[in-house]
């Protein structure tokens, strides 16, 4: 009992479940090198993709370090401009996880709060927004960010947008990922919101949106904890995709989707670590994301126990 | 866990009593105080019918439950009045109208004599009347700790200054209703259902109430936890002057707690009585044949005499008075005619909406027996 709140968590079932697992403790391993390699990029990484001055075209198309032609000071080879791979890797996955997790943010706030008011407030609150929840979930959700990035691409100066690319990344995959929240949230709250608890806090007059933060909200997020992981993975494909066709991140600051698409020039003529090495970073971060998501829904879940 | 069932200051100096000062001298009749609540000709209908579109393509007309179909009662200040009924009589549906949580359909409720709309309108008002629920596991935020929960009221309400006034407040609930002050660090799970329900209590103590509604507080409850809870209750109502309005389903629960008692059917009163004077002399043939159902130690063996078929669906329900397709003196005026609830013959202080009654068609209950066994 009177043990510390850090040591019961790693006393808990959540930590047990955890380590009996080998898959679920690799895809951690896996999860926190990407993020770590991601975030200390300006420590880690042995040059600056960025910095044009340390370039030098000499330098490009060297395959990797172990390769005939391999250089050590380039261990995972350089591209077209004499960038070294892995340090456009990691830089790379900074912008990709900066988009996701920014994205998955933005969308569990906008899905939480509407799903929320539309279980508990019910009536025409409820059928217009899951209606429109509905129609937005008939389109597939990459369709959904390519039309809000083109939208706005469309209707901004050329220079704004340039600005605010990143921004309009992130809105258009948040936006595209909302009604999952809203529709989890919602069922949860139709349960919650009849249970007694919920009705002596009627009983003694709270305002609905006091009820709804206070007592509804942190009995539903559960499940919400379970999706955002989930979606993280999908949002850092989205990006990658929409990077990948070329309207996503500004080239400026390129991801991991941009990195792709930039080797895939080069893919048949030889220089195939160009797109691969991005490429398999991209599906080692998702992968291990989407196992994590996986290992906690069913951990969570206490019909599986 | 266990051991703290033994130090239970309130419940057991009650049981201790002997039982004549137990009963206090106003129960069995009408007192005179002013009423606390009362209902006039209360009506509830829900709305069941399916979505507009099936509803159109399948030409069905609105389906409309009438969960309570004009319900009247008053309860005087300091005493218990209990419903009863079978599962889905309305019973339930009173007590959420009676605090405000559902809008009547047609009559009123008065609070303090006071049109309770009007009255919710008010902090000072709706803080006299709390209400506790069935359901102990359902009834306390999971996430909430204990102190916060019974807090709640003390600060939507602002009764005290500071947070410390509020922790000794707290702390003062908890022992009241025989838990520690440190239980006011756990969470709801580490809790028992009757001692939840003593946290749903000290909840609705909280704010100083002077009218509880209690929705079943003991049907989730183990017997002997269930005596504890009603020993507490009975006791905080002699020591605050709390009125209740008491919903069961048990009617050897509520004999030992009501001042009054009304039977509820199918969304009506068929008898409402004073609580000795129905289990001695029940009046309405439902109210008969719920008495027969009771077990007892001298009956032990015997055959029973079940009522005859079921419970009408409350949403068409029979006309005239609903008890009729089950009605063994049922007549021709049963049939169309709905009985009014007014004092019964020979016994006055009882109120019963029963024509066979009021014709004196009932004969005395032995008679009345032997020709349902017959039946």
């Amino acid at each position: 009992m009177a043990a510390p709140a850090f040591v019961r968590a790693f006393d808990s079932d959540l930590w047990w479940s955890f380590r009996r697992s080998p898959v679920t403790v690799l895809s951690a391993v896996v999860a926190l090198v990407c993020v770590g390699g991601a975030l200390l990029a300006p420590l880690l990484a042995p040059h600056n993709p960025f910095d044009l001055a340390s370039l030098n075209l000499l330098d490009a198309f060297k395959p990797p370090a172990w390769a005939a032609e391999g250089d050590l000071a380039y261990p995972l080879g350089t591209d077209d401009q004499g960038r070294d791979m892995l340090s456009a890797i990691m830089y790379g996955a900074r912008v990709s996880l900066l988009v996701g997790v920014s994205a998955v943010l933005f969308s569990t706030l906008l899905g939480v709060a509407l799903g929320l008011l539309a279980g508990y407030l019910g009536g025409a609150v409820d059928a217009v927004l899951m209606r429109i929840a509905d129609i937005q979930l008939t389109f597939p959700s990459i369709l959904v960010a390519l039309l809000v990035d083109g939208v706005v691409r469309a209707a901004l100066p050329r220079e704004v947008h340039d600005q605010v690319a990143l921004f309009v990344v992130i809105f258009a995959i948040g936006i595209s990922n909302w009604p999952q929240f809203a529709r989890t949230v919602r069922g949860s709250t139709l349960v919650e919101r009849n249970k007694e608890y919920v009705l002596a806090a009627r009983v003694i007059g709270l305002s609905r949106l006091r009820i709804m933060l206070t007592h509804v909200l942190p009995n539903v997020l559960g499940p919400v904890l379970v999706i955002a992981t989930l979606s993280l993975g999908f949002a850092i494909l989205a990006e990658a995709t929409l990077s990948f066709l070329g309207v996503g991140v500004p080239p400026t600051q390129p991801s991991l989707g941009t990195l792709i698409r930039i080797g895939n020039d080069f893919l048949f003529s030889g220089e195939w670590w160009i797109t691969i090495f991005p490429g398999a970073a991209l599906v080692a971060m998702v992968l291990s994301v989407n196992l994590l998501g996986d290992w906690l829904r069913d951990a969570l879940n206490p019909k599986l126990r | 866990m266990a051991e703290r069932i033994v130090h239970e200051p309130t419940g057991e100096d009650f049981a201790a009593l002997p039982v004549a000062e137990r009963l206090p001298a106003a129960r069995g009749a009408v007192p005179d105080a002013a009423p606390m609540v009362e209902a006039e000709d209360l009506a509830r209908h829900f709305d069941v019918s399916r979505p507009w579109l099936q509803r159109v393509l399948a030409r069905e007309p609105r389906r409309i439950l009438r969960a309570v179909d004009g319900v009247s009662f008053a309860i005087p200040k300091g005493t218990t009045l209990s419903l009863v009924g079978e599962s889905g009589c309305g019973k339930s549906t009173v007590a959420r109208l009676v605090v405000g949580l559902y809008a009547p359909t047609r009559g009123r409720v008065l609070f303090d004599g006071q049109d309770l709309a009007r009255a919710r309108a008010s902090a000072a008002q709706r803080r006299r009347m709390q209400m506790i629920f069935q359901d102990p596991y359902a009834s306390l935020n999971p996430r909430w700790r204990v102190r916060d929960i019974i807090a709640e009221p003390i600060r939507a309400f602002g009764l005290v200054r500071d947070r410390a006034a509020q922790r000794d407040r707290v702390a003062e609930l908890l022992t009241h209703v025989g838990l520690s002050p440190l239980d006011g660090e756990k969470y709801p799970h580490e809790f028992s259902g009757g001692q939840r329900q003593r946290i749903s209590i000290a909840r609705a103590l909280s704010s100083n109430p002077e009218f509880l509604v209690c929705d079943e507080p003991t049907s989730a409850l183990d017997v002997s936890v269930q005596a504890q809870i009603l020993n507490l209750m009975k006791a905080l109502q002699r020591e605050l002057g709390l009125t209740y309005l008491f919903i069961s389903h048990n009617l050897s629960v509520v004999r030992q707690v009501s001042d009054r008692i009304g039977v509820m059917y199918l969304g009506r009163i068929a008898e409402l009585a004073p609580a000795e004077t129905l289990f001695t002399a029940p009046r309405h043939p439902y109210t008969r044949a719920l008495m027969e159902a009771i077990p007892d130690l001298e009956m032990t063996g015997r055959q029973r005499v079940p009522v005859g078929g079921e419970v009408p669906s409350p949403i068409s329900p029979p006309p005239g008075c609903p008890f009729h397709p089950r009605c063994p003196l049922a007549d021709a005026r049963c049939r169309a005619e709905r009985p009014a609830l007014i004092p019964a013959r020979g016994t006055e202080e009882t109120l019963v909406a029963c024509h066979a009654v009021e014709e004196g068609r009932d004969g005395d209950p032995a008679t009345a027996a032997s020709a349902r066994a017959l039946a």
